[in-house]
């Protein structure tokens, strides 16, 4: 998870081009495993896991024209799952907005900007199983960091980034923070 | 946010707050699964020393659909009174570890007493004090004009610039009052309109303009027109006298089929329930398309449930409002 982060902070290990790069190869790897786009259901978590999923839903149908984002785009929020509320002030609540056609029987796809312990994919998984049941849930990623606390892994990640437990990631993105970088800083210092 | 007490207490931002809450609240609401297990493990104490059928439902509703566990205390018919017997329940509710205590009562007040006096560690949200405040109803009422008469994106957004009537026994009505503190914090204009008699005296230092004749404010078109119950239960001592008979009250402040007819098309009509047939409303005026009282119940769920998220999904001892 990210935090909102102040331009300059950190050292940067993936670029704009880095990050275009990264989506176009999941867009084609979610196409080629599904064999298509067909029952396809791309969901981001927010909040930087939504414009990733634009992003990715833009590349999908380009690729495929039979993919719509119109009715297989949309977002998952997990706040009211999430088993920290109690350990930190109230947390606003995201968006949840689905296709008109819901998940039933679809491939959910949960778009996501880093993976670390888990925790929210577990949330997100919970929230989905109230929404429906889909055939298959699946995980694409931006930056896998490891340090992961449940037995949760990704299918599709941009990129792995080892990283110390200390050090701090933070993904930053054009449509929320004005530019396209994925930062580690923090460490052992 | 610690407490619920008054809708005095939120500024503007922390009552957007909540109705941008209660939005997103709402739309789970229209789900197959409506429960969400956000307060598990928490208590809600519903302590009611007054007659409600809808609000009490309507904090269990909220609570529920939270996964929170629910107790009814319901002090209807016992000697209890203010002073040492609500220390004591209080001191009771303490020791049975609720988290949050929702207290309606028929002195005003009293939710006051049991916030501050150290009594509770639980939030207090305050369900009605005698003619005092009723908070979640105008933060309902809020959000249920927001819906209807802000934009087609609402989320952020205050009420600036609406023009909302609220209509009749101002005197009695928690619901006035505190509509008339809420509304005007996000930017509304309210005018309260009743007969002298149902007025409190001091109405002239509220923050809304006060006018006797209701045909003179609906033909300045209004956005809305909220009719308040006469509340004829507290008007028993001494005969009333409050207006000469239910006829004449109906003819001049009831709103009827003619007075809905002088109304903007894009005006809704609201009513905080329960209703007066045939007295405050009439049923053309309370079945029409544009009356939004079933709504209201509904949306009331998903701002209590917003409220209760707020006071109780935090860290504990947070001040976060």
């Amino acid at each position: 998870m990210s935090d909102p982060a102040t331009p300059g902070e950190g050292r940067e290990v993936l670029g704009p081009d880095d990050v275009s790069r990264a989506l176009t190869r999941i867009a084609h790897e979610i196409l080629e495993h599904n064999k298509g786009a067909d029952g396809l259901v791309v969901l981001g978590i927010p909040t930087r896991g939504l414009p990733l999923a634009h992003r990715l839903a833009g590349r999908l149908a380009s690729v495929e024209p039979g993919f719509d984002p119109r009715t297989q785009l949309g977002s998952l929020d997990i706040t009211m799952h999430r088993d920290d509320l109690n350990r930190a002030p109230v947390r606003p609540i995201g968006v949840t907005r689905l296709p008109a056609s819901g998940i039933d029987d679809r491939t959910v796809v949960l778009v996501d900007d880093v993976l670390f312990s888990g925790r929210t994919i577990r949330a997100a998984l919970d929230a989905l199983s109230d929404l429906g049941r889909p055939r298959a849930v699946r995980l694409a990623v931006l930056v896998d960091r490891g340090h992961r606390e449940l037995p949760i892994r990704a299918d599709h990640v941009g990129k792995n980034l080892p990283t110390a437990s200390t050090e701090r990631v933070r993904v930053m993105l054009e449509e929320t923070d004005g530019r396209d970088a994925v930062l580690i800083s923090g460490g052992e210092g | 946010m610690k407490h619920l007490l008054s809708a005095a207490d939120l500024d503007r931002d922390a009552a957007v707050r909540i109705l941008d809450t209660a939005a997103e609240l709402a739309a789970t609401q229209g789900r197959e699964i409506k429960k969400l297990p956000t307060l598990r493990g928490r208590t809600v104490v519903n302590l009611f020393f007054e007659d409600s059928t809808r609000t009490r439902i309507s904090f269990e509703t909220a609570a529920k659909r939270l996964s929170a566990d629910v107790i009814n205390f319901a002090a209807k018919g016992s000697s209890v009174s203010k002073g040492e017997s609500l220390k004591d329940t209080a001191l009771t509710l303490q020791a049975m570890g609720a988290d949050a205590v929702v207290i309606r009562h028929q002195a005003s007040g009293a939710p006051h007493l049991l916030a501050n006096s150290g009594w509770v560690q639980a939030a207090v949200v305050n369900a009605g004090d005698g003619t005092h405040q009723h908070p979640t109803q105008a933060l309902l009422d809020a959000y249920t004009l927001r819906r209807h008469l802000v934009g087609p994106q609402p989320a952020g957004q205050d009420l600036a610039g609406l023009r909302v009537a609220v209509v009749g026994d101002v005197l009695h009505s928690r619901v006035a009052r505190s509509n008339v503190d809420l509304l005007h914090t996000l930017g509304a204009r309210v005018t309260l309109v009743a007969p002298p008699t149902l007025l409190p005296v001091g109405v002239e230092a509220w923050p809304c303009d006060v006018s006797y004749h209701l045909d003179e404010v609906l033909e300045q078109g209004p956005d809305a027109v909220m009719m308040l119950r006469v509340q004829r239960e507290r008007m028993s001592s001494a005969g009333g006298g409050f207006f000469p008979g239910p006829l004449e009250y109906s003819r001049r402040y009831g709103l009827d089929a003619r007075r809905l007819a002088v109304l903007p098309s894009h005006a809704i009509v609201m009513h905080p329930g329960p209703m007066n047939r045939g007295l405050e409303i009439s049923a053309e005026a309370a079945d029409s398309p544009q009356a939004v009282i079933v709504e209201q119940v509904a949306n009331g769920v998903a701002v209590r449930m917003a409220v209760l998220y707020l006071l109780l999904a935090g860290g504990r001892r947070e001040d976060v409002a």
